[in-house]
């Protein structure tokens, strides 16, 4: 299997190794950029054009079950929430949220599988399901064009254990995703430019998947590609991480679903 | 799993053969692929024996490819598409794919303008090549060498 | 579950060239993958596209597997009349999806 990252990846370490400050400086918020800013611009009018964009299906399959009842309840998410482009508008754009019940911070994800358990009475959603795909890009979609508005009170220990997470190295070639996304973000890695990693698309029909996915699923690709142990999908680490990376895009515009290489 | 090593057919093949004996594996016959001679099998089999002419066909790919499982395509061809002078079909052809085939659209005057785009998959860096026949048993082309590579950070099989 | 995505205009001027946008889901397995367990998946895509206007033929497209996932193709027509365009996508394993729209020509 060829891996010709690997030794991109080695000296980088090696390099960064030698002269990395103890905590890494974060982009000024003026220099922040999506990871669109960087794509051709077939690629752009693919995110750009609905009737263009794979992800469309899977938003048009969040709607459908949207308006479909379900579980021993029988109730659908319309019966409570109405139309989505009025109820869920601005929603992905603030998530993860504080959930009061359970003292910490969930994303749009938990919040669903919440709602389907709880109101519902059905069974959650399995992680990167189509049909929780189809909902979380249903509901982002209606976010999409806003600012992304994280607020954190009650989450300042969460919020820092997730930038921690970003800052720390990890994995064989020990390396931490600021090292990469902070301070070398616009360099050429094996063809494709680094990008700042803002979760600005997500879930995002990624041309390596040929499928829609969600940050987790970017982030466990991530880890893997550093040679470290990635995180269970719905860990505390993956959401506190979510948290970091959503409140370092504060500002930037929402684009679900994103079309990224 | 070893093989007796082909006697080569040339001298100078023959020496890095007997100089390397170590490096069997590596000179194993290639898994089947498209190469230079099967695309060029491909076009003769749509072409037959016509003469092809570049020109008349405009085919744009973005040089440098953000990912070969879906590479933008658009193709054109100069032509008025009238009833006596059209575009019938065009035919896009690559070097290194496990098939040289990409695909075939047939067109006709009623189409009015001869220009499609899709996307297409690209295995590695290469030549593709797009190939225009006209109404009248003519034959034009355009080709595009591009340079594909992998992601950066390969991941495991889907969750 | 939706198959397909098709961007027609509604109306047209009598002769006027429209662009018509196609994308439909579909996974297009070119059948030289390898599953987890190194078995060779089988090959499973859509080998044909065909347009038709009013139940004439268009425009045809025949299909490889070098066609990426969730094919996008892109084309012209002349607006020669009122009516129905009809695409219609068929795959290896025979069945034909298909996706109409009506357009009017003045």
């Amino acid at each position: 299997m060829r891996t010709p990252g690997l030794l991109s990846l080695i000296i980088l370490a090696e390099v960064a190794g030698a002269v990395v400050p103890a905590r890494a400086a974060e982009i000024p918020q003026s220099d922040r950029r999506s990871g669109y800013d960087s794509m051709s611009p077939e690629t752009r009018a693919m995110q750009d054009d609905d009737s263009a964009n794979p992800a469309t299906f899977w938003v048009l399959d969040g709607e459908a079950l949207w308006n479909q009842k379900a579980g021993e309840a029988n109730r659908a998410c319309a019966d409570c929430h109405g139309d989505a482009r009025d109820s869920m508008k601005g929603v992905a754009a603030r998530y993860p949220a504080f959930y009061a019940a359970r003292s910490r911070p969930i994303d749009l994800e938990q919040r669903i599988n919440i709602c389907r358990s709880e109101k519902q009475k059905a069974p959650a959603f399995a992680p990167e399901s189509k049909e929780l795909l189809a909902l979380t890009a249903f509901v982002g979609r209606q976010s999409r064009g806003m600012p992304i508005a994280i607020s954190i009170d009650r989450m300042v220990e969460f919020l820092d254990a997730g930038r921690s997470l970003f800052q720390r190295r990890q994995g064989q070639l020990n390396l931490s995703c600021s090292q990469c996304h902070d301070d070398n973000w616009g360099k050429i890695l094996a063809g494709n430019t680094i990008p700042q990693a803002h979760p600005t698309g997500y879930p995002i029909y990624r041309l390596e998947w040929q499928g829609l996915g969600s940050l987790q699923r970017r982030l466990r690709n991530c880890m893997i590609g550093m040679r470290a142990d990635p995180y269970e999908f719905g860990s505390p680490e993956h959401v506190a991480l979510e948290l970091y990376l959503m409140w370092r895009a504060r500002g930037m515009k929402m684009e679900t679903p994103g079309v990224r290489p | 799993m070893t093989r007796p090593f082909p006697i080569a057919a040339t001298r100078r093949q023959f020496l890095l053969v007997a100089g390397s004996a170590g490096l069997a594996p590596l000179l194993a016959p290639k898994p089947a692929a498209a190469t230079a001679d099967s695309m060029a099998a491909a076009i003769r089999e749509v072409v037959g024996e016509a003469s092809v002419r570049p020109g008349k066909v405009k085919l744009e790919l973005p040089p440098l490819i953000e990912n070969g499982n879906a590479v933008p395509l658009t193709v054109t061809v100069d032509s008025p598409m009238t009833d006596s002078d059209h575009v019938k079909a065009v035919h896009l052809f690559n070097e290194k794919n496990p098939q040289p085939n990409v695909a075939s659209f047939h067109l006709g005057s009623r189409a009015g303008r001869a220009k499609i785009s899709t996307r297409i998959r690209l295995a590695d860096s290469q030549k593709v090549i797009a190939i225009a026949q006209m109404s009248d048993g003519s034959f034009w082309s355009d080709s595009v060498d591009v340079v594909v590579t992998l992601a950066a950070c390969l991941e495991d099989s889907p969750p | 579950m939706t198959r397909a995505l098709v961007n027609i205009p509604k109306q047209a001027k009598r002769g006027e060239t429209i662009e018509i946008k196609t994308l439909l889901s579909h996974p297009m397995e070119t059948g030289y993958r390898r599953d987890t367990m190194g078995r060779a998946v089988p090959r499973d895509i859509i080998n044909r596209f065909v347009c038709s206007y009013n139940g004439v033929e268009v425009f045809r497209a025949d299909l490889f597997p070098a066609i990426a996932a969730n094919p996008f193709i892109t084309f012209y027509t002349v607006a020669t009349e009122s009516g129905e365009l009809k695409l219609s996508w068929t795959g290896d394993d025979g069945e034909t999806r298909t996706e109409t729209a009506t357009i009017t020509v003045a």
